[in-house]
Protein backbone atom coordinates (compact mmCIF):
# COMPACT_ATOMS: atom_id res chain seq x y z
CA UNK A 1 0.00 0.00 0.00
CA UNK A 2 1.37 3.41 -0.36
CA UNK A 3 2.36 5.71 1.88
CA UNK A 4 1.18 8.77 3.16
CA UNK A 5 3.16 11.50 5.42
CA UNK A 6 1.69 15.09 6.00
CA UNK A 7 3.24 18.20 6.73
CA UNK A 8 3.91 19.11 10.15
CA UNK A 9 1.93 22.27 9.98
CA UNK A 10 -0.93 20.60 8.79
CA UNK A 11 -0.59 18.02 12.00
CA UNK A 12 -1.01 20.50 14.07
CA UNK A 13 -4.66 21.26 13.42
CA UNK A 14 -5.76 17.64 12.21
CA UNK A 15 -4.95 14.29 13.81
CA UNK A 16 -3.26 12.93 10.54
CA UNK A 17 0.26 10.71 11.18
CA UNK A 18 2.22 8.50 8.77
CA UNK A 19 0.38 5.66 7.66
CA UNK A 20 0.17 3.26 4.83
CA UNK A 21 -3.25 3.32 2.95
CA UNK A 22 -5.14 1.80 -0.06
CA UNK A 23 -5.96 3.70 -2.70
CA UNK A 24 -4.45 3.75 -6.46
CA UNK A 25 -5.13 7.34 -7.42
CA UNK A 26 -4.07 10.17 -4.67
CA UNK A 27 -8.13 10.86 -4.31
CA UNK A 28 -8.19 7.38 -3.23
CA UNK A 29 -5.39 7.70 -1.07
CA UNK A 30 -6.16 10.64 0.80
CA UNK A 31 -9.96 9.40 1.49
CA UNK A 32 -8.33 6.24 2.78
CA UNK A 33 -6.40 8.86 4.87
CA UNK A 34 -9.30 10.81 6.33
CA UNK A 35 -11.93 8.32 6.43
CA UNK A 36 -14.60 9.37 8.58
CA UNK A 37 -13.26 12.41 9.06
CA UNK A 38 -14.16 14.90 6.54
CA UNK A 39 -13.55 18.32 8.49
CA UNK A 40 -9.93 16.78 8.22
CA UNK A 41 -9.85 16.17 4.59
CA UNK A 42 -11.43 19.50 4.15
CA UNK A 43 -7.95 21.32 5.18
CA UNK A 44 -6.67 19.88 2.04
CA UNK A 45 -9.43 20.00 -0.43
CA UNK A 46 -11.52 22.38 -0.56
CA UNK A 47 -15.57 22.08 -0.89
CA UNK A 48 -15.66 20.81 -4.37
CA UNK A 49 -12.83 18.36 -3.73
CA UNK A 50 -10.00 20.42 -5.51
CA UNK A 51 -6.68 20.69 -3.82
CA UNK A 52 -6.76 23.59 -2.27
CA UNK A 53 -4.62 26.31 -3.68
CA UNK A 54 -1.60 26.39 -1.34
CA UNK A 55 -1.70 22.96 -1.11
CA UNK A 56 0.81 20.52 -2.82
CA UNK A 57 0.79 16.48 -3.04
CA UNK A 58 4.22 14.86 -4.63
CA UNK A 59 3.81 11.31 -5.50
CA UNK A 60 7.69 9.35 -5.83
CA UNK A 61 9.06 12.65 -5.64
CA UNK A 62 6.46 14.75 -8.53
CA UNK A 63 3.82 17.03 -7.93
CA UNK A 64 0.58 15.79 -9.27
CA UNK A 65 -0.74 17.30 -11.99
CA UNK A 66 -4.43 16.91 -11.74
CA UNK A 67 -5.51 19.36 -8.87
CA UNK A 68 -9.47 19.61 -9.33
CA UNK A 69 -9.96 15.47 -9.39
CA UNK A 70 -7.06 14.30 -7.84
CA UNK A 71 -6.84 11.53 -10.49
CA UNK A 72 -3.31 11.00 -10.60
CA UNK A 73 -1.84 7.15 -10.68
CA UNK A 74 -0.51 6.31 -7.18
CA UNK A 75 1.68 2.79 -7.46
CA UNK A 76 1.27 0.76 -5.00
CA UNK A 77 4.71 1.25 -3.06
CA UNK A 78 4.65 4.92 -3.70
CA UNK A 79 5.80 7.31 -1.33
CA UNK A 80 2.72 9.98 -0.83
CA UNK A 81 3.77 13.67 1.07
CA UNK A 82 0.83 16.17 1.36
CA UNK A 83 2.50 19.29 1.75
CA UNK A 84 2.18 22.99 1.80
CA UNK A 85 2.64 25.08 -1.08
CA UNK A 86 5.50 27.95 -0.97
CA UNK A 87 3.61 30.44 -3.25
CA UNK A 88 1.82 32.17 0.00
CA UNK A 89 -0.46 32.18 2.47
CA UNK B 1 -21.79 48.29 30.81
CA UNK B 2 -19.41 45.86 29.18
CA UNK B 3 -16.13 44.84 30.61
CA UNK B 4 -14.86 42.35 28.15
CA UNK B 5 -13.51 42.53 24.42
CA UNK B 6 -12.77 40.30 21.41
CA UNK B 7 -10.04 40.90 18.64
CA UNK B 8 -9.93 39.32 16.13
CA UNK B 9 -6.20 39.88 14.38
CA UNK B 10 -3.83 38.51 11.71
CA UNK B 11 -1.77 36.55 14.05
CA UNK B 12 -5.05 35.11 16.61
CA UNK B 13 -7.91 35.88 18.95
CA UNK B 14 -7.28 38.42 21.86
CA UNK B 15 -9.72 38.56 24.59
CA UNK B 16 -9.09 42.04 26.61
CA UNK B 17 -10.85 43.30 29.67
CA UNK B 18 -10.96 46.32 32.30
CA UNK B 19 -9.89 45.48 35.83
CA UNK B 20 -11.17 46.94 38.93
CA UNK B 21 -8.78 50.47 38.54
CA UNK B 22 -10.40 51.24 35.22
CA UNK B 23 -6.80 49.40 33.58
CA UNK B 24 -7.48 47.45 29.94
CA UNK B 25 -5.58 44.60 29.50
CA UNK B 26 -5.06 41.25 27.55
CA UNK B 27 -6.51 38.55 29.53
CA UNK B 28 -6.47 35.76 26.87
CA UNK B 29 -4.78 34.56 23.61
CA UNK B 30 -6.49 31.56 21.41
CA UNK B 31 -5.21 30.51 17.52
CA UNK B 32 -2.04 32.04 18.30
CA UNK B 33 -0.44 33.03 14.69
CA UNK B 34 -3.81 32.33 12.66
CA UNK B 35 -5.90 34.82 10.91
CA UNK B 36 -8.73 35.41 12.98
CA UNK B 37 -11.32 37.65 10.93
CA UNK B 38 -14.31 38.07 12.51
CA UNK B 39 -15.67 36.52 16.25
CA UNK B 40 -19.11 36.60 17.70
CA UNK B 41 -19.63 36.35 21.43
CA UNK B 42 -23.60 35.42 21.01
CA UNK B 43 -25.33 36.91 23.69
CA UNK B 44 -27.99 34.75 24.06
CA UNK B 45 -26.31 31.78 25.00
CA UNK B 46 -22.56 32.89 26.25
CA UNK B 47 -21.21 30.88 23.06
CA UNK B 48 -18.07 32.36 21.49
CA UNK B 49 -17.55 31.77 17.75
CA UNK B 50 -14.48 32.65 15.89
CA UNK B 51 -13.40 32.33 12.39
CA UNK B 52 -10.10 31.58 11.11
CA UNK B 53 -8.82 32.11 7.77
CA UNK B 54 -5.55 29.39 7.12
CA UNK B 55 -3.34 30.40 4.16
CA UNK B 56 -2.71 27.08 3.45
CA UNK B 57 -6.11 24.88 4.98
CA UNK B 58 -8.99 27.42 4.17
CA UNK B 59 -11.93 29.13 6.15
CA UNK B 60 -12.38 27.42 9.28
CA UNK B 61 -14.67 27.99 12.23
CA UNK B 62 -14.24 27.37 16.13
CA UNK B 63 -16.78 27.31 19.07
CA UNK B 64 -16.20 27.75 22.98
CA UNK B 65 -18.97 27.41 25.39
CA UNK B 66 -17.02 27.48 28.26
CA UNK B 67 -15.86 31.75 27.89
CA UNK B 68 -12.84 30.57 25.26
CA UNK B 69 -11.29 28.16 27.75
CA UNK B 70 -11.47 25.37 25.20
CA UNK B 71 -12.99 25.37 21.43
CA UNK B 72 -13.92 22.98 19.11
CA UNK B 73 -13.69 23.14 15.51
CA UNK B 74 -17.57 23.38 13.90
CA UNK B 75 -18.32 22.75 9.72
CA UNK B 76 -17.36 25.73 8.22
CA UNK B 77 -20.01 27.05 5.74
CA UNK B 78 -19.26 25.56 2.15
CA UNK B 79 -20.59 26.30 -1.05
CA UNK B 80 -22.79 24.28 -2.96
CA UNK B 81 -21.51 21.79 -5.44
CA UNK B 82 -21.45 22.46 -8.81
CA UNK B 83 -22.90 20.28 -11.71
CA UNK B 84 -20.34 18.61 -13.87
CA UNK B 85 -20.05 20.64 -16.69
CA UNK B 86 -22.18 23.66 -15.93
CA UNK B 87 -21.43 27.01 -17.32
CA UNK B 88 -18.67 29.16 -15.91
CA UNK B 89 -20.18 31.48 -13.13
CA UNK B 90 -18.99 35.43 -13.66
CA UNK B 91 -19.05 38.59 -12.00
CA UNK B 92 -19.88 41.73 -13.33
CA UNK B 93 -15.57 42.18 -15.05
CA UNK B 94 -16.11 38.73 -16.03
CA UNK B 95 -14.15 36.56 -14.00
CA UNK B 96 -15.07 33.12 -13.08
CA UNK B 97 -16.51 33.00 -9.48
CA UNK B 98 -15.33 30.52 -7.17
CA UNK B 99 -17.84 28.36 -5.56
CA UNK B 100 -15.35 27.96 -2.74
CA UNK B 101 -15.31 29.39 0.75
CA UNK B 102 -12.69 32.27 0.58
CA UNK B 103 -13.07 33.81 4.14
CA UNK B 104 -15.60 33.93 7.03
CA UNK B 105 -16.59 37.84 6.93
CA UNK B 106 -19.63 38.57 9.32
CA UNK B 107 -21.31 36.68 11.82
CA UNK B 108 -23.99 37.80 13.55
CA UNK B 109 -26.85 36.34 16.11
CA UNK B 110 -29.75 36.10 14.93
CA UNK B 111 -32.96 37.55 16.94
CA UNK B 112 -33.81 36.56 20.15
CA UNK B 113 -37.26 34.49 19.21
CA UNK B 114 -34.37 32.40 17.28
CA UNK B 115 -31.86 31.33 19.61
CA UNK B 116 -30.18 29.09 17.25
CA UNK B 117 -30.12 31.19 14.07
CA UNK B 118 -26.64 32.31 13.45
CA UNK B 119 -25.68 34.41 10.16
CA UNK B 120 -22.43 34.34 8.04
CA UNK B 121 -21.45 36.59 5.60
CA UNK B 122 -18.71 35.21 3.40
CA UNK B 123 -16.02 36.03 0.21
CA UNK B 124 -17.29 35.19 -2.31
CA UNK B 125 -20.37 36.40 -1.88
CA UNK B 126 -22.08 33.86 0.15
CA UNK B 127 -25.44 34.23 2.95
CA UNK B 128 -24.97 31.07 5.25
CA UNK B 129 -27.32 30.61 7.86
CA UNK B 130 -27.49 28.23 11.20
CA UNK B 131 -30.27 26.74 12.89
CA UNK B 132 -27.86 25.42 15.60
CA UNK B 133 -25.28 27.85 17.04
CA UNK B 134 -23.05 27.20 13.93
CA UNK B 135 -22.99 23.53 14.21
CA UNK B 136 -23.99 23.08 10.42
CA UNK B 137 -24.34 25.86 7.71
CA UNK B 138 -26.98 26.08 4.63
CA UNK B 139 -26.20 28.65 1.82
CA UNK B 140 -29.36 31.18 1.40
CA UNK B 141 -29.93 29.98 -2.42
CA UNK B 142 -32.09 32.64 -3.10
CA UNK B 143 -29.38 35.58 -2.61
CA UNK B 144 -27.11 33.17 -4.14
CA UNK B 145 -29.26 32.23 -7.09
CA UNK B 146 -31.06 35.86 -7.80
CA UNK B 147 -29.21 37.22 -11.12
CA UNK B 148 -28.56 40.44 -9.66
CA UNK B 149 -25.48 39.09 -8.11
CA UNK B 150 -24.01 38.49 -11.14
CA UNK B 151 -23.33 42.68 -11.39
CA UNK B 152 -21.37 42.17 -7.95
CA UNK B 153 -17.97 42.46 -8.02
CA UNK B 154 -15.23 42.69 -5.71
CA UNK B 155 -13.72 45.75 -3.55
CA UNK B 156 -10.43 45.48 -1.85
CA UNK B 157 -10.69 41.44 -2.43
CA UNK B 158 -10.81 39.65 -5.45
CA UNK B 159 -14.52 39.10 -5.25
CA UNK B 160 -17.66 40.34 -3.83
CA UNK B 161 -18.14 39.69 0.05
CA UNK B 162 -20.85 39.93 2.39
CA UNK B 163 -19.69 42.05 5.56
CA UNK B 164 -22.28 43.13 7.34
CA UNK B 165 -25.69 41.32 8.35
CA UNK B 166 -27.97 43.23 10.73
CA UNK B 167 -31.17 41.80 12.10
CA UNK B 168 -34.23 44.03 12.94
CA UNK B 169 -35.18 43.55 16.50
CA UNK B 170 -38.57 44.10 15.86
CA UNK B 171 -39.20 40.81 13.35
CA UNK B 172 -35.84 38.66 13.27
CA UNK B 173 -36.98 37.87 9.27
CA UNK B 174 -36.09 41.01 8.04
CA UNK B 175 -32.49 41.42 7.54
CA UNK B 176 -30.11 44.37 5.75
CA UNK B 177 -27.01 42.94 4.30
CA UNK B 178 -23.56 45.14 3.00
CA UNK B 179 -21.89 43.67 0.29
CA UNK B 180 -18.55 45.22 -0.97
CA UNK B 181 -18.85 45.93 -4.02
CA UNK B 182 -23.26 45.07 -4.37
CA UNK B 183 -25.51 47.53 -2.53
CA UNK B 184 -27.54 46.89 0.14
CA UNK B 185 -30.10 44.40 0.40
CA UNK B 186 -33.02 43.59 2.54
CA UNK B 187 -35.27 40.41 2.74
CA UNK B 188 -38.44 40.37 4.83
CA UNK B 189 -39.16 36.98 5.03
CA UNK B 190 -36.09 35.37 6.49
CA UNK B 191 -34.37 35.20 3.37
CA UNK B 192 -36.53 33.79 0.66
CA UNK B 193 -36.63 37.22 -1.16
CA UNK B 194 -34.47 40.24 -1.61
CA UNK B 195 -35.25 43.70 -2.26
CA UNK B 196 -32.18 46.13 -3.31
CA UNK B 197 -31.99 48.94 -0.98
CA UNK B 198 -29.15 51.58 -1.45
CA UNK B 199 -31.37 54.28 -3.25
CA UNK B 200 -29.60 57.70 -2.89
CA UNK B 201 -26.12 56.14 -2.70
CA UNK B 202 -23.79 57.08 -5.88
CA UNK B 203 -20.58 55.59 -6.64
CA UNK B 204 -17.39 57.68 -7.87
CA UNK B 205 -15.56 54.84 -9.32
CA UNK B 206 -18.09 53.83 -12.07
CA UNK B 207 -18.58 55.57 -15.47
CA UNK B 208 -21.68 58.65 -15.41
CA UNK B 209 -24.36 56.48 -16.22
CA UNK B 210 -23.40 53.56 -13.61
CA UNK B 211 -22.79 55.73 -10.66
CA UNK B 212 -26.48 55.39 -9.22
CA UNK B 213 -26.89 51.72 -10.30
CA UNK B 214 -27.66 49.96 -6.48
CA UNK B 215 -25.98 46.78 -7.21
CA UNK B 216 -22.44 48.30 -7.35
CA UNK B 217 -22.60 50.32 -4.61
CA UNK B 218 -19.98 49.69 -1.84
CA UNK B 219 -21.19 50.05 1.30
CA UNK B 220 -18.14 49.39 3.53
CA UNK B 221 -20.12 48.43 6.97
CA UNK B 222 -23.32 49.35 8.19
CA UNK B 223 -24.47 49.92 11.36
CA UNK B 224 -28.08 49.56 12.55
CA UNK B 225 -29.17 51.12 15.69
CA UNK B 226 -30.88 48.69 18.08
CA UNK B 227 -33.55 50.99 19.85
CA UNK B 228 -34.52 52.45 16.25
CA UNK B 229 -33.98 49.98 13.69
CA UNK B 230 -34.63 52.22 10.28
CA UNK B 231 -31.98 53.90 11.50
CA UNK B 232 -28.70 53.11 9.74
CA UNK B 233 -25.69 54.31 9.24
CA UNK B 234 -23.19 53.19 6.56
CA UNK B 235 -19.34 54.22 5.82
CA UNK B 236 -19.15 54.00 2.06
CA UNK B 237 -16.20 53.79 -0.27
CA UNK B 238 -17.12 57.26 -1.08
CA UNK B 239 -18.97 58.98 1.74
CA UNK B 240 -21.11 58.90 4.72
CA UNK B 241 -24.98 57.81 4.21
CA UNK B 242 -27.73 57.44 6.26
CA UNK B 243 -31.61 55.61 6.39
CA UNK B 244 -34.14 56.75 8.65
CA UNK B 245 -36.63 54.54 6.61
CA UNK B 246 -35.37 51.24 6.96
CA UNK B 247 -33.19 51.65 4.21
CA UNK B 248 -35.42 52.77 1.73
CA UNK B 249 -33.77 55.44 1.06
CA UNK B 250 -30.64 57.10 1.91
CA UNK B 251 -29.16 60.56 1.84
CA UNK B 252 -25.37 61.45 1.75
CA UNK B 253 -23.96 62.97 5.28
CA UNK B 254 -21.70 65.55 3.59
CA UNK B 255 -19.02 67.94 4.61
CA UNK B 256 -17.66 65.21 7.40
CA UNK B 257 -14.36 66.19 9.05
CA UNK B 258 -11.19 65.76 8.77
CA UNK B 259 -12.63 63.11 5.99
CA UNK B 260 -15.25 61.16 3.97
CA UNK B 261 -13.36 58.17 3.58
CA UNK B 262 -13.09 55.16 5.75
CA UNK B 263 -14.61 51.78 6.89
CA UNK B 264 -15.72 51.59 10.61
CA UNK B 265 -18.81 53.12 11.13
CA UNK B 266 -20.99 52.02 14.94
CA UNK B 267 -24.11 54.01 15.96
CA UNK B 268 -25.01 54.15 19.28
CA UNK B 269 -27.73 51.40 21.15
CA UNK B 270 -30.04 54.36 21.84
CA UNK B 271 -29.58 57.27 20.18
CA UNK B 272 -30.23 56.99 15.66
CA UNK B 273 -28.12 60.27 15.93
CA UNK B 274 -25.03 59.57 17.41
CA UNK B 275 -22.55 57.34 15.12
CA UNK B 276 -18.67 57.25 14.99
CA UNK B 277 -16.27 56.67 12.31
CA UNK B 278 -12.63 56.59 11.75
CA UNK B 279 -11.33 58.80 8.76
CA UNK B 280 -8.81 57.68 6.25
CA UNK B 281 -7.71 60.24 3.87
CA UNK B 282 -9.21 58.30 0.74
CA UNK B 283 -9.24 55.51 -1.20
CA UNK B 284 -5.68 56.26 -2.47
CA UNK B 285 -4.11 57.38 0.30
CA UNK B 286 -5.12 55.07 3.38
CA UNK B 287 -3.55 56.49 6.05
CA UNK B 288 -5.39 59.32 8.64
CA UNK B 289 -5.41 62.91 7.68
CA UNK B 290 -1.92 64.68 8.91
CA UNK B 291 -0.65 61.41 10.40
CA UNK B 292 -3.37 62.01 12.87
CA UNK B 293 -5.64 59.31 14.31
CA UNK B 294 -9.26 60.38 14.99
CA UNK B 295 -12.78 59.01 15.55
CA UNK B 296 -15.26 61.52 14.13
CA UNK B 297 -18.32 61.41 15.65
CA UNK B 298 -21.85 62.83 14.89
CA UNK B 299 -24.81 63.60 17.94
CA UNK B 300 -27.42 65.69 15.54
CA UNK B 301 -27.84 62.79 12.44
CA UNK B 302 -24.99 64.01 10.78
CA UNK B 303 -25.65 68.04 11.28
CA UNK B 304 -22.39 68.70 13.00
CA UNK B 305 -19.66 66.11 13.74
CA UNK B 306 -16.56 66.67 16.82
CA UNK B 307 -13.37 65.30 15.55
CA UNK B 308 -12.17 63.77 18.62
CA UNK B 309 -8.38 63.31 19.93
CA UNK B 310 -8.00 62.92 23.25
CA UNK B 311 -6.09 60.24 23.83
CA UNK B 312 -5.24 58.95 20.29
CA UNK B 313 -1.24 59.57 18.16
CA UNK B 314 -1.53 62.83 17.02
CA UNK B 315 1.99 62.47 15.45
CA UNK B 316 3.37 60.29 12.17
CA UNK B 317 0.53 58.17 13.35
CA UNK B 318 -0.56 55.58 10.48
CA UNK B 319 -3.35 53.34 11.64
CA UNK B 320 -6.24 52.24 9.09
CA UNK B 321 -8.62 50.90 11.16
CA UNK B 322 -10.80 47.87 9.19
CA UNK B 323 -14.62 47.95 8.50
CA UNK B 324 -14.97 45.43 11.57
CA UNK B 325 -12.27 46.81 14.27
CA UNK B 326 -14.36 49.58 15.76
CA UNK B 327 -17.83 48.49 17.94
CA UNK B 328 -19.76 49.87 20.89
CA UNK B 329 -21.47 48.38 23.84
CA UNK B 330 -24.61 48.25 24.82
CA UNK B 331 -24.61 51.52 26.89
CA UNK B 332 -23.25 53.32 24.34
CA UNK B 333 -20.49 55.19 26.53
CA UNK B 334 -17.81 52.26 25.77
CA UNK B 335 -16.31 52.03 22.42
CA UNK B 336 -13.43 50.28 21.21
CA UNK B 337 -11.63 50.37 18.15
CA UNK B 338 -7.93 48.95 16.78
CA UNK B 339 -5.55 48.89 13.79
CA UNK B 340 -3.54 47.86 10.88
CA UNK B 341 -0.50 48.70 13.28
CA UNK B 342 -1.88 46.83 15.84
CA UNK B 343 -3.18 49.47 17.99
CA UNK B 344 -6.18 49.21 19.95
CA UNK B 345 -7.94 51.80 21.88
CA UNK B 346 -11.05 51.70 24.33
CA UNK B 347 -13.17 55.09 25.33
CA UNK B 348 -15.28 55.19 28.25
CA UNK B 349 -17.27 58.54 27.81
CA UNK B 350 -18.27 58.27 23.89
CA UNK B 351 -15.53 58.76 22.50
CA UNK B 352 -14.13 61.94 24.70
CA UNK B 353 -10.89 60.62 25.20
CA UNK B 354 -9.23 56.93 24.82
CA UNK B 355 -7.30 55.12 26.74
CA UNK B 356 -4.41 53.13 24.56
CA UNK B 357 -4.60 49.42 25.81
CA UNK B 358 -1.77 48.55 23.73
CA UNK B 359 0.55 49.66 20.70
CA UNK B 360 2.26 46.02 19.72
CA UNK B 361 -0.46 43.61 18.88
CA UNK B 362 -1.06 42.06 15.42
CA UNK B 363 -2.96 43.86 13.04
CA UNK B 364 -6.74 44.16 13.80
CA UNK B 365 -9.19 42.79 12.10
CA UNK B 366 -12.29 43.25 14.36
CA UNK B 367 -13.07 44.22 17.95
CA UNK B 368 -16.52 43.01 19.57
CA UNK B 369 -17.61 43.66 23.00
CA UNK B 370 -19.25 40.88 24.68
CA UNK B 371 -22.68 42.47 25.07
CA UNK B 372 -24.69 41.11 28.04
Amino acid sequence: MPNIAFTTHLESHVDCPARSVPGNTVRAVLDSAFQGNERALAYVLDEQGALRHHMVIFVNGRAVKDREKLSDPVPDDAEVYVMQALSGG
Amino acid sequence: MSDRIHVGTRKGLFTVERDGTGGWDVVDTAFLSDHVPMVLADPRNDTILAALAHGHFGGKLHRSTDNGSTWEECDAPAYPEREEGAEPDRDAFGREWPWKLGLIWELTAGGSDQPGVVWGGTIPGGLFKSDDGGTSWQMVLSLWEDPRRKEWFGGGYDYPGIHSVTVDPRDSNRLVLGVSCGGVWETLDGGMSWDLRADGMWAEYMPPDRKNDPTIQDPHRIARCDAHPDAMWVQHHNGVFRTTDGAKTWQEVKDVPPSNFGFAVAVHPEDPDTAWFVPAIDDEQRLPVDGKVVVTRTRDGGVSFDVLREGLPQHHAYDLVFRHAMDVDESGERLVFGSTTGSLWVSEDGGNSWITVSTHLPPVYCTRFVRR
